[in-house]
């Protein structure tokens, strides 16, 4: 048992051991303080099953920690020769299950070495590189400590082709620390006669204790099992998860026998593994695969989280994700001033929570009129306006269990512009200069409605031009007005099939009354305007109304 | 701007501003004094105060059981019994000002100087007497625990946002009496209407938003109340809150382990200090 901390806890646990019949021999860390040291060693005074081994300073990765385990076997060996297997704990390991329980298990595998060995190339978890160079370059730099250092000499080596020799018969193998060997195994390792060769070269070797007894018992061992039998799990940096009181159903339902790390003051965990929990509760099926799994999702749940979740913790940098919103959604620009009805034609068609212009200056119009929304959102339009992305991303997340759209314009606030443009959530559909027909209805003098026109014009051709970047990520398709009105019937299908929409005809969608609309644009000329953004309109004659275009849904041949 | 050039302003700003903690100290009078008590390894709470009876006995029930060792409070002149029952407190070191607050830039000046004395190698969490620290599993992991794993990911300081509780009703019916839970009677809050933008000058998040801004600041919503801050710090005497507890100086050096991140996602763990209403029963 390896321990350097919360030597309270190691006690707690070696006296378990004992108690069943099981030797413990302790190494100490050097770093702990002597009167720590003799404390511990006065309170298990009474368990002559317990005893402890020459002192090391073990740092991270250092040699120091394998020359400690080989003292402590030697220590084990010595002491206790009927010992049929020694297993390799720290201080921070906790039994899961009866100690009988493991005894019982190894007796059905005398023979068998459980020591997780895997070579260099086949190796998943290694963080940062490093693999085979582990074992053929030189580390004398500590990478906790001098990692600049560390990393220019790695560097250098690479590029000098440094390469030490590995001494023949030793095929390098990595793996779990916490092991447990066949007595026969481990003192065939111990007693190699080659041992100080292998010694002096795994001295040299980068984090020694994953790899010196992994790769000798390849060497010795006749039977290896690949595997730990000690339960843990590591982060997306390769640290340690610890466990906490609230792991413990999560403890249960692993089918190991020990578990590490374990949060020195999460009682009810040592409380119930060391009382008398396991014997009494049920054994709950292992879920090992349920068990990885949840920690796959937490992990990544860390590291990319929720996608259309902004908070404190989550801020992603502009660009590096396709998709700013919770879930996608539909714009419509153009379509409820050509079709007043359009609005309450989509609600009735559709699944889609149904919004006004979310964007209009004058305040937000959610859906039914409300004034309020999910999330404590509010209508207030300097609000929305004080940080549009933030509104829409919001109002998305918040109801995220429905679909959404709205409508969008030039006459709204155009800064969620480029934003819904590189959002990958967004399906935009434009008749541009749809925004004409009411104004050609509008009530005001033709004297405004020219400057209006002009003015909405400039800015939806802004809008369009955004809408066109090689970094967009919507859909956007855009028809102008004089297209579109060419033949309505397919631009709504598509839309219909784009959106699934449940709509057998368009007959229920009424358009605003078009007479005169083509000489109203021939006037917005003669003041001096150039209206573009419509398209091409064929010029009516004086006098001569445009027909009123045909929107009749006629289903084809094949489309019954 | 050049990048040096800024981060020497800020350098500038740090020291001046411990310079002017410095010279602040004398404002203050020592009342009671546990600091002989405080060990290694102890997580520490500053706290300036003003009349906070009513909340006091709670705020302290709360953080103990969180794993504070001990509370480091400035008592900014109470007239109410604030000030008789910190210092029966055995874990508490009690100071004493009758000068302006707003002056001490919010307390701040006075705390930075308890700080650089007491706060050196210690987690550190400063916050108000309305403020409550939750943060996921806060119930099974202690401070000691939380700080242990900041400790093991290199990460020197925390931030949180503050999230305002509101009663069901009324604000009346948020009255509590000092020793009661007050998320009792505040159960509610604003779920989804906070406004983040990055600031560059500083390279930390800018929240806004919420019940407060949503009722008050219709008009000019960016008045509203900052709601970001950065409560729990392991301290270093040479360090010094910039505005209020909104942020530290120096910046946040965990951003250099989100340069490695595809996302840049900063890796606190999300935490909510909880801020009921300024509302007298």
């Amino acid at each position: 048992m390896l321990v350097h901390t919360a030597l309270d806890r190691v006690a707690q646990i070696a006296r378990m051991w004992a108690q069943s019949d099981c030797p413990v021999v302790i190494h100490v860390d050097a770093a702990v303080p002597d009167a720590d040291f003799a404390a511990l060693r006065q309170g298990l005074v009474d368990a002559p099953q317990v005893s402890f081994s020459a002192r090391h300073r073990c740092d991270w990765g250092s040699w120091e920690l394998v020359a400690a385990t080989q003292d402590a076997c030697q220590d084990m060996l010595r002491l206790h020769p009927d010992v049929s297997h020694i297993y390799l704990t720290s201080g921070s390991c906790l039994p899961l299950r009866p100690v009988q329980d493991l005894v019982a298990y190894l007796d059905q595998f005398r023979d068998t070495d459980f020591i997780e060995s895997v070579t260099t190339r086949d190796v998943s978890w290694i963080k940062g590189g490093l693999g085979l160079e582990r074992f053929q370059l030189h580390f004398p730099f500590s990478w906790k400590k001098q990692r600049r250092l560390f990393d220019l000499s790695v560097r250098a080596q690479r590029k000098l082709g440094v390469k030490r020799t590995i001494p023949k018969g030793i095929v390098p193998h990595m793996g779990s620390q916490w092991w447990c060997l066949t007595a026969k195994t481990l003192s065939a390792i111990l007693n190699d006669p080659n041992r100080k060769h292998y010694d002096d070269y795994f001295r040299g070797v980068w984090i020694p204790d994953e790899s010196y007894f992994q790769s000798l018992a390849r060497r010795h061992s006749d039977q290896i099992e690949s595997r730990s039998l000690t339960f843990s799990k590591f982060d997306h940096q390769g640290k340690p998860y610890v466990f906490y009181d609230d792991h413990l159903q999560l403890l249960r339902r692993s089918d190991s026998f020990l578990a590490r790390k374990i949060w020195p003051q999460a009682n009810a965990l040592y409380d119930y593994f060391l009382g008398d929990g396991p014997r009494n509760q049920p054994q709950l099926p292992p879920a090992r695969s349920k068990i990885d799994r949840l920690f796959n999702r937490a992990m990544e749940r860390r590291t990319k989280g929720r996608a259309g979740l902004i908070m404190q913790s989550r801020f992603p940098n502009k660009g590096v994700e396709r998709v700013l919103t919770a879930r996608p959604y539909a714009v419509f620009q153009g379509f409820a001033d050509l079709y007043p009805n359009f609005q309450t034609w989509i609600t009735r068609h559709s699944d889609f929570v149904t919004h006004g212009h979310l964007f209009h200056p004058l305040g937000v119009q959610f859906v039914d009129g409300q004034t309020g929304y999910l999330g404590g959102l509010t209508d207030d339009a300097a609000i929305r306006d004080r940080n549009p992305q933030a509104f829409l991303t919001n109002l998305l997340w918040n109801g995220r269990s429905a679909r959404h759209c709205f409508q969008f314009g030039p006459d709204d606030n155009q800064a969620i512009g480029p934003f819904m443009a590189r959002d990958g959530n967004a399906t935009i559909h434009v008749i541009s200069g749809a925004w004409a027909v009411p104004l050609f209805h509008a009530d005001i003098s033709f004297g405004n409605k020219r400057k209006i026109a002009a003015n909405l014009q400039r800015i939806e051709a802004a809008h369009l031009k955004s809408l066109g970047e090689r970094w967009v990520k919507a859909r956007v398709t855009v028809w102008s007005l004089a297209d579109y009105l060419q033949n309505p019937t397919e631009a709504l299908s598509q839309i219909a099939r784009d959106l699934s929409l449940r709509c057998d005809g368009f007959d229920d969608l009424e358009m605003a009354d078009m007479a005169g609309f083509a000489q109203f644009l021939q006037d917005l000329k003669n003041a001096g305007m150039l209206p573009f953004i419509m398209g091409e309109f064929p010029t009516a004659l004086r006098g001569q109304d445009t027909p009123k275009p045909h929107t009749k849904y006629e289903p084809r041949q094949n489309d019954t | 701007m050049v990048a040096w050039v800024q981060a020497y302003r800020l350098r500038v700003k740090r020291r001046r501003l411990l310079f002017r903690a410095l010279r602040k100290r004398r404002q203050l009078r020592r009342m009671r004094d546990n600091t002989q008590s405080i060990r290694a390894g102890d997580i520490l709470c500053f706290v300036t105060l003003r009349n906070e009876m009513n909340r006091l006995p709670h705020f302290l029930d709360h953080y103990r059981a969180l794993g504070v060792r001990h509370f480091l409070v400035v008592d900014n002149d109470s007239t109410d019994h604030s000030r008789d029952f910190l210092a029966a407190q055995p874990d508490v070191s009690l100071w004493h000002t009758a000068h302006s607050y707003k002056l001490s830039r919010f307390g701040m000046d006075w705390l930075t100087w308890l700080q650089m004395r007491y706060a050196h190698g210690h987690w550190c969490l400063t916050c108000d007497v309305d403020e409550l620290l939750v943060y996921p599993h806060h119930t099974s992991r202690d401070l000691v625990a939380l700080c242990d794993w900041l400790d093991r990911c290199d990460q020197p300081m925390m931030g949180a946002m503050m999230l305002d509780m509101y009663p069901a009703a009324s604000l009346a019916d948020g009255r509590h009496s000092g020793d009661q839970d007050p998320m009792t009677t505040l159960t509610h809050f604003d779920a989804g209407n906070y406004q983040i933008q990055l600031q560059p000058k500083l390279g930390n998040l800018w929240i806004q938003g919420g019940p407060r801004m949503r009722h008050f600041f219709k008009s000019d919503p960016r008045k509203a109340p900052t709601l970001n801050k950065v409560p729990l710090v392991k301290w270093n005497r040479r360090y010094v809150y910039n505005s209020s507890m909104h942020n530290m100086l120096p910046r946040d050096p965990s951003k250099k382990w989100g340069a490695k991140n595809i996302l840049k996602i900063r890796t606190y763990t999300r935490i909510i200090t909880k801020h009921w209403p300024r509302t007298r029963p």
